[in-house]
């Protein structure tokens, strides 16, 4: 292997002093390098944001709990979603992004890699920032530390008035900083598949995952800059003496809602896309058969994108807007039903008629596709106003969007992880240890998940420290809570696995699963420089072409 | 063999899950009977949230049998396309798509959204554009950090944190129509048995009614993370009678009685009066409840501890013993003037 | 280029948004009517830097180098002057009408959608002073109107901005 190959310290035998191989890392602009730095970077702060969900439980457990006082629990969920949305969810999927794309298209590297780099960094910035705030939000004065106004920071509550000190603003500046390092990742994304693919690699023939980040990535370019804007306008309330969220002086906090929403959905299909792009390369390759309907999953990921723009005030249907608002973005919420139903279908399609092989990834995503339906459907039973006056703002929905997240983007990115870990080091992970981490998390999952759509039912609110008993919420929240700590032991193992099989994982070689897209024709891990040659292609499925010569995809398309 | 006792596990997980959850939802759904109700949506006692319990469950209903069809299918096709050793090397027929499915469940959808918007249509408009009878009760619900005002502006009331409403008789309904406002941030009112909720947003007016058709104590809280104490913002609703409401209306309407002139002193010198309002007294702060018929109340501190005068005497010298992050400060009185003080909150009937 | 004002406009939509949202609805100050006096000369200025910018890039294009840094000076030269008249009009509505980021409605969203904007002409005006000194010093040649055709197209984002801002703020806006 060259000396430019891309290894992990300590899986290849070159003794390079150690304080080199930090600075190639801290000053790489390859793009698979920034892939792996942001995957690293999201499970330094998912273990963060998940000890933070374990204090929350912990609080929970009991009504009148008193493990923490109010003031801390109101920081722990602040912290908690703010940490997950912005500093898990976004950069470890940037990271698959900037691994995986140029790869699959044949190229060399994506089109602005010193952006690249400067994105990642940006981004890093930002957790980092979010979590001084302990140290800096005016903790000498005790005014308060970590941000504690809901991820949201719904107007009035981030004005000077009733959050006062500086843990509001370093959430906003957090948000801020990491929000233009997505732009800038996703002008790379944009301009990379736009313009390096490999010669035969028409639009129509790049690999699911590559369109469907190209998609997310324009969304990213309009919607994260609502949220950017809005921060401004908070800044320039908060330190200029502006009256943008001001109701005193004739402002709105209405407005401070929509202009959040109008980022706030669009974000979470942001956050899903990228994951629906795991899935389409993982269960083709486990099902032995293409995907099903390709066009067809092209246009609803097109179509899910546009609609979901239309959708945003559903998260307000309580705020009082008129019958015909509410209506409005009932009809859109339910539309953008469709396209996803569609998808799921189509991923179900696409098992049909194969042979499936339950290896880790595929356990992953047989799981997500279960529990991806139920979370749309949960969403649907939502999306009507009426019922949602009663379940907004309690645990159901506390329950649905763990459910979009964690059962769906979240084993998604398991499968993910377990998928291509062998092509970023060398090595597979151990399939034992997988199936440890997927059997205890999926129990711990629907512990935690399924039963919490019940308090809400029974009209617990979100965002309580603690709650009366003699609701009948008691029980529910121990079970939950269980859930969670055996959810925390699964990711124990998935990470003693990720660590142990870098050292003591077999040999991958090229292409360990029998796969069909680009990036399992270079060694794994591949060279700095990705491909010898720069492939041509004439299919959607190149290494089926070559794997079947006798019947080559491209006599079909 | 591994493979295939993999896929049967999985679908046996999937199955008891399902069975694990609608009995549970079953269990749940059991409205909790007693004269104190509980809080779930599904044991609706007004029109309001009777109508959002019913488009639910045809919600449900339909997005039920959605589930089962998709998930019959999915674990059909994990189970009877499971891979077997005997596959090794062979691909199956690598099939690429079909446009008469395609057709076909993109249609359908369609089909069920369109249903569900129409029933979801009604049921949002029969609701919001209520009109307001002439002989609706109207309340004006402001909300603060942490508890509720309420006011009955034709009645003369003002009061705080428990809500007295008529029982409204179908065939001649006397609804409460409440006015939602908000001095400080946002907050949401919402007693699931009687209706969805609905934020109080300052500088944004809202509306809600209900008309509860049966007796009782109806719970519920704070809705809108609306700051610390956001948790211990509850709320009473006590759904009376003809008679019972028309006497609590008369004894609130009253100002207060005279009496208790030590305690009173300490309360008109003390600051208290910058907060607090008492009826037929100089003292007409309005940041905090209006305490002329504190004694009506059956808890303090929005719900936070039950009003007795154990606990009268504690939130007066500390509140945040009961309540840490409320906006009350501790007065600091020495034992003599807080007996004084607590007499007098005691005469507050 | 392209994705990177894709973005902006988003920005600056949602800060027109804000700004077409809240006319009317200050509760105190002076109005727009009152006190916006329409800035007729400085837009011919900003518009006609566009004009001039893009004959700058076509003449580095076939190779005159002369002509480009030319129209490239007066660019930077009619963005200054944009830049001037946009400081004067805040000098004037700060300290003879008293209306300031702080005071109203009106106050707060005009300063920030045109202090948005100033600020993106500014940042403008940086890259093309940047592009100005390696030009006088002779870097800037064929080879770089690829970049020069790039920078140029911000520069035309800037000045449709300034359409759109011009147009809500002193058209419709008042």
């Amino acid at each position: 292997m060259s000396s430019n190959a891309i290894t992990i310290p300590g899986a290849q035998m070159q003794s390079r002093p150690w304080v080199d191989e930090l600075h190639q890392w801290l000053t790489t602009v390859d793009h698979k390098r920034l892939g792996i730095l942001y995957i690293l970077s999201a499970l330094l702060f998912l273990v963060i944001g998940g000890v933070e969900a374990l204090v929350i439980r912990i609080q929970l457990m009991r009504s009148h709990n008193d493990f923490v006082a109010p003031e801390v629990f109101n920081r722990m969920f602040t912290m908690h979603g703010t940490t997950m949305i912005f500093f898990v969810a976004m950069p470890v999927l940037f990271g698959f992004a900037n691994y995986l794309v140029p790869l699959m298209i044949g190229a060399r590297d994506m089109a602005f890699p010193r952006l690249n780099a400067f994105s990642f960094w940006l981004s890093f910035l930002g957790g980092l920032l979010l979590y001084f705030s302990v140290l800096g939000g005016s903790g000498l004065y005790g005014a308060g530390n970590a941000p504690d106004v809901g991820w949201w920071a719904y107007a009035p509550l981030g004005a000077r008035a009733f959050s006062p000190g500086h843990s509001s603003d370093y959430w906003t500046l957090a948000l801020l900083v990491s929000g233009f390092g997505s732009i800038g990742t996703a002008i790379n994304i944009i301009a990379t598949v736009l313009c390096m693919r490999c010669p035969g690699m028409k639009l129509s023939r790049m690999p699911l995952l590559v369109w469907l980040n190209l998609v997310m990535a324009g969304m990213v370019l309009i919607a994260i800059t609502p949220l950017s804007a809005a921060q401004m306008m908070l800044l320039i309330d908060r330190y200029l003496g502006g009256h943008f969220f001001d109701t005193q002086a004739g402002g709105s906090a209405v407005l401070w809602m929509h202009f959040f929403w109008i980022f706030g959905h669009p974000e979470v299909y942001i956050l899903i896309i990228p994951s629906f792009a795991f899935m389409s390369e993982i269960i083709p390759v486990f099902s032995r058969k293409p995907i099903f309907g390709y066009p067809v999953m092209v246009g609803a990921t097109v179509c899910i994108a546009f609609v979901s723009m239309s959708v945003w005030a559903h998260h307000m249907f309580t705020i009082g807007m008129n019958s015909y608002a509410n209506s409005f973005f009932t009809i859109t919420t339910m539309a953008v039903g469709v396209p996803t139903g569609i998808k799921i279908f189509n991923w179900i399609g696409t098992m049909w008629g194969g042979r499936i092989q339950f290896k880790t990834p595929m356990l992953f995503s047989i799981a997500f596709l279960f529990q991806f339906l139920i979370a749309g459907l949960t969403g649907i039973i939502q999306s009507s106003a009426p019922v949602d006056w009663q379940l907004s703002l309690s645990y159901f929905v506390v329950a649905h969007f763990h459910y979009v997240i964690v059962g769906g983007i979240l084993f998604a990115l398991f499968g993910a992880f377990y998928y291509w870990y062998p092509k970023m080091t060398g090595r597979m992970l151990s399939e034992r240890l997988g199936k440890w981490h997927f059997w205890l998390f999926l129990i711990g999952f629907h512990l935690t998940f399924d039963v919490m759509h019940i308090p809400g039912i029974l009209g617990m609110p979100r965002r309580i420290y603690t709650y009366e008993p003699g609701r009948g919420w008691d029980t529910l929240n121990l079970i939950i809570s269980i859930g969670a700590f055996i959810q925390a032991i699964a990711i124990l193992v998935f990470v003693a696995n990720l660590i142990i099989s870098c050292f003591k994982g077999a040999k991958a070689g090229n292409d360990p699963w029998d796969a069909w897209t680009l990036e399992w024709s270079t060694s794994s891990p591949p060279p700095a420089y990705n491909f010898a040659t720069v492939p041509t292609v004439a299919s959607r499925r190149p290494l089926w072409d070559l794997k079947h010569p006798e019947d080559p995809d491209s006599r079909y398309e | 063999m591994l493979r295939m006792t993999s896929s049967t596990l999985r679908c046996l997980a999937q199955t008891t899950l399902l069975l694990f959850w609608s009995a549970i939802a079953v269990w749940a759904s059991e409205p909790k009977g007693s004269s104190s109700h509980g809080t779930n949506i599904f044991a609706p006692a007004s029109t309001p949230a009777k109508s959002i319990a019913d488009l639910s469950v045809f919600v449900l209903v339909i997005t039920g049998i959605i589930f089962v069809v998709v998930f019959a299918l999915l674990v059909y096709s994990v189970v009877k396309f499971r891979g077997r050793a005997t596959d090794a090397g062979r691909e199956p027929a690598q099939v690429y798509g079909s446009t008469q499915i395609e057709l076909a469940w993109t249609i359908i959808p369609i089909l069920i959204v369109v249903v569900l918007f129409l029933a979801t249509a009604r049921v949002i408009h029969a609701v919001q554009d209520a009109p307001e009878p002439a002989g609706a009760v109207q309340v004006t619900a402001i909300g603060h950090q942490y508890w509720w005002e309420f006011r009955y502006p034709k009645l003369g009331i003002v009061t705080a944190n428990e809500l007295h409403i008529p029982v409204s008789d179908p065939s001649r309904p006397t609804p409460t129509f409440i006015q939602l406002l908000s001095a400080d941030t946002d907050h949401s009112f919402w007693v699931p048995e009687l209706a969805g909720k609905t934020d109080l947003i300052p500088n944004h007016p809202n509306r809600m009614w209900m008309d509860p058709q049966r007796t009782g104590v109806f719970l519920g809280q704070c809705a809108q993370y609306c700051g610390t104490q956001h948790a211990k913002m509850l709320l009473r609703v006590s759904v009376d009678g003809p008679e019972e409401f028309a006497s609590w209306v008369r004894a609130q309407q009253k100002p207060a009685e005279a009496g208790a002139i030590a305690g009173r002193r300490v309360f008109e010198t003390n600051a208290c009066m910058n907060c607090h309002s008492v009826a037929g007294t100089p003292a007409n702060g309005r940041f905090g409840p209006d305490l002329t018929h504190l004694m009506s109340r059956v808890t303090i501190a929005a719900g936070a501890a039950k009003n007795t005068e154990d606990n009268l005497r504690l939130w007066i010298q500390d509140p945040s013993a009961i309540k840490p992050g409320s906006l009350m400060p501790a007065m600091k009185l020495s034992d003599a003037d807080l007996d004084a003080v607590v007499s007098y909150m005691e005469t507050l009937r | 280029m392209a994705g990177l004002i894709i973005a902006e406009s988003s920005i600056f939509t949602i800060f027109v948004v804000a700004y077409l949202f809240y006319l009317g609805k200050s509760l105190t100050g002076p109005t727009p009517r009152e006190v916006l006096e329409t800035p007729i000369f400085y837009t011919i200025c900003l518009l006609s830097s566009s004009l001039t910018i893009h004959f700058a890039a076509k003449c580095l294009a076939r190779g005159i180098g002369f002509a480009f840094l030319g129209f490239w000076l007066l660019t930077i030269a009619l963005g200054g002057l944009f830049l001037y008249g946009t400081a004067q009009e805040w000098h004037r509505l700060i300290y003879e009408h008293g209306l300031t980021i702080s005071t109203n409605l009106f106050g707060t969203t005009y300063y920030s959608l045109v202090g948005l904007h100033a600020f993106h002409v500014t940042a403008g005006l940086i890259m093309l002073l940047t592009v100005a000194v390696l030009g006088l010093c002779g870097r800037v040649g064929v080879k770089q109107s690829g970049r020069i055709e790039v920078l140029s197209m911000y520069w035309h984002f800037v000045d449709a901005v300034w359409v759109v801002v011009f147009t809500v703020v002193y058209v419709l806006g008042r």
